[in-house]
């Protein structure tokens, strides 16, 4: 349905046969189909399902119903990454630009944000007991990463800021099928981390001292987990964007339709749901029939966070 | 069940615990000798800031010892790893678990994750042991329940279980009865004693119920300013030992009724 949806309204039929190589309709739709929309409902899944992963993964591990990959200020490490290398090539001169503004440098200047932040954020909570400071470690990375992104934006040109601001908004249609396969491969080893972390997370759901009475190597465990998050998470901004609010909501509405906190059953839950809500929201931002595409980021916050209300609400009891 | 001849379970030689920093260190107390048999129930008693939690963190692992040697079934305890101790020793922490969104079943069930595979599927001998923990605890008529709906003790019976599914030889247990009302502090503590009994497990516990353990426990560990003894119960009275536990301003033992009473 997501692929049929869009400035050019094309039928489920001729979807189908464009997808097995039949005849259709009309010529170009053929294009529309298998260059722009596939890839762009691809991109969806995987977004979805990675980003609601990674929330899964930080909610679990940080013991908070609140923690998600913004929250610990994963896509504000991320967002640095992208700002040095859009902005910040001015400072390196312009051979030097072209080679990093390329899609690939995006791609590891935000994995590499995302992974520095996480782990600083990662070491000073270490030193701290308390769970609410570690959130709040995470907000002062991320307010210290926003504060030199302005830095940066005061000193770059109108074309750099204005790049910049379109990859905040986000963005799932850009990519093109290579590009696609780089971030389903990141993504699967991503979704393969975090099931090897299964036992682990289920173990971390009675406290770490509990966990580690258990056997666990809690170190070990952590730090896979904070490789498949940033695996995720980075990747994911990296290609879409900082989309907002998935990470959050979607581990939320999973334990709420499933009422359980068992990770065999919300790992695949979750990359079913992220998937889903993620399609939903990209079709709502096409604005069918019409010719404008609004952010995706601006979609997924005010689809979902009625959503969560919603089943807070209607059970009365958050699941955790 | 089985009445073989008791073996030593754990035993301290010389142990001398506290913390220790860079620049100093910090001795709590010293030559702790204790030695635990299967099938015992052991109370540790002392007051408030004594020791208590400091020696179970030092017999658990937690933190190392300064000195002297803990044995668990005859082998030191530094020469554990993680997952050999967790088929040594289960625990039951005063600290909540962190999600109340598990069912009774599943939380027990975490109890055999050192025996699972990789992705904690439990076999058909993992769900018997389970079943038998929820059995002996009396717990089959809620195990579908959350454990958010329980009530506290309840919630401390489940932690039990989880510990016996672990299927350790000790069992040592922080202020288990803490939160409790009188009759589930009783309650708890009595489970405790028919646990070890029958299952012939070594179980210690820390607790400020005295009258309590000293008509349950088979053995206490009383941890007074200067030393660590441990001993019966009746004989530990007929030593007046409980006389050395608190500042004798207020509170005196008395060994007709075997229980603390106010100095009037």
């Amino acid at each position: 349905m997501n692929i049929s949806l869009g400035s050019v309204s094309i039928p489920f039929k001729d979807i189908f046969n464009s997808i097995i190589g039949s005849p259709i309709e009309k010529e170009y739709w053929q294009d529309i189909i298998l260059d722009l929309r596939l890839p762009k409902a691809f991109t969806a899944i995987l977004v979805g399902s990675g980003l609601g992963i990674s929330g899964l993964l930080m909610q679990t591990l940080f013991r908070n119903p609140l923690a998600g990959p913004f929250v610990l200020g994963i896509s504000s490490g991320a967002s640095l990454g992208v700002a040095l290398v859009i902005m910040g090539s001015s400072f390196f001169g312009s051979t030097m630009a072209i080679l990093l503004a390329s899609k690939w440098s995006l791609v590891i200047a935000s994995s590499l944000g995302s992974f520095l932040v996480l782990l600083a954020v990662i070491l000073v909570s270490s030193k701290v007991r308390d769970t609410m400071a570690i959130l709040i470690i995470g907000l002062m990375f991320a307010s210290i990463t926003a504060a030199i992104v302005s830095v940066l934006s005061y000193f770059a040109s109108a074309e750099q800021l204005q790049q910049y601001i379109f990859w905040g908004f986000g963005s799932l249609g850009s990519l093109s099928w290579d590009e696609l396969l780089v971030l389903f491969s990141i993504c699967l080893l991503g979704v393969i981390l975090s099931i090897a972390s299964i036992k682990a997370l289920n173990t971390l759901l009675l406290g770490e001292n509990y966990a580690k009475s258990l056997g666990l190597n809690i170190k070990q465990s952590r730090l896979l987990i904070i490789i498949a998050t940033s695996l995720l998470a980075g990747t994911i901004t990296a290609f879409a964007g900082p989309i907002a609010f998935i990470g959050l909501a979607i581990p939320h509405i999973t334990r709420q339709v499933f009422n359980t906190s068992n990770h065999k059953v919300l790992i695949p839950a979750v990359i079913l749901f992220g998937a889903i809500v993620l399609l939903i929201c990209d079709s709502i931002a096409q604005l069918p029939t019409s010719d404008y595409t609004l952010p995706i980021n601006a979609i997924t916050s005010i689809i979902g966070a009625p959503v969560v209300i919603w089943l807070l609400v209607r059970k009365r009891k958050m699941v955790f | 069940m089985h009445k073989e001849n008791k073996q030593t379970i754990l035993k301290t030689h010389n142990l001398s615990i506290g913390y220790q920093t860079k620049k100093d260190k910090t001795v709590i107390a010293s030559n702790i000798n204790i030695e635990l048999h299967s099938g015992e129930l052991i109370g540790l008693v002392g007051a408030n800031g004594i020791g208590k939690s400091t020696l179970l963190r030092t017999l658990t692992n937690v933190q190392p010892a300064l000195n002297g040697s803990v044995l668990i079934n005859n082998k030191p305890l530094e020469q554990y790893n993680n997952l050999e101790l967790a088929k040594a020793l289960s625990l039951v922490l005063t600290e909540s678990i962190v999600s109340k969104n598990l069912s009774v079943f599943e939380l027990v069930a975490l109890g055999r994750q050192p025996y699972t595979n990789w992705v904690g599927n439990l076999t058909e001998t993992d769900i018997s042991i389970v079943n038998k923990a929820l059995t002996e605890t009396n717990l089959n008529d809620i195990k579908l329940k959350k454990c958010y709906e329980l009530s506290d003790g309840q919630l401390q019976k489940v932690m039990i279980a989880r510990a016996l599914a672990q299927d350790t030889n000790l069992i040592i247990l922080d202020e288990p009865t803490t939160h409790l009302d009188m009759y589930h502090k009783a309650y708890i503590l009595r489970l405790l004693q028919k646990l070890a009994k029958y299952t012939n497990k070594t179980i210690l516990f820390s607790s400020h119920e005295i009258d309590l353990a000293i008509q349950l426990c088979d053995k206490l560990i009383v941890m007074t300013e200067n030393t660590v003894v441990s001993d019966t119960p009746q004989k530990l009275i007929e030593r007046d030992t409980f006389e050395t536990l608190f500042p004798k301003d207020f509170i005196t033992f008395d060994k007709t009724t075997n229980s603390f009473k106010i100095i009037q």
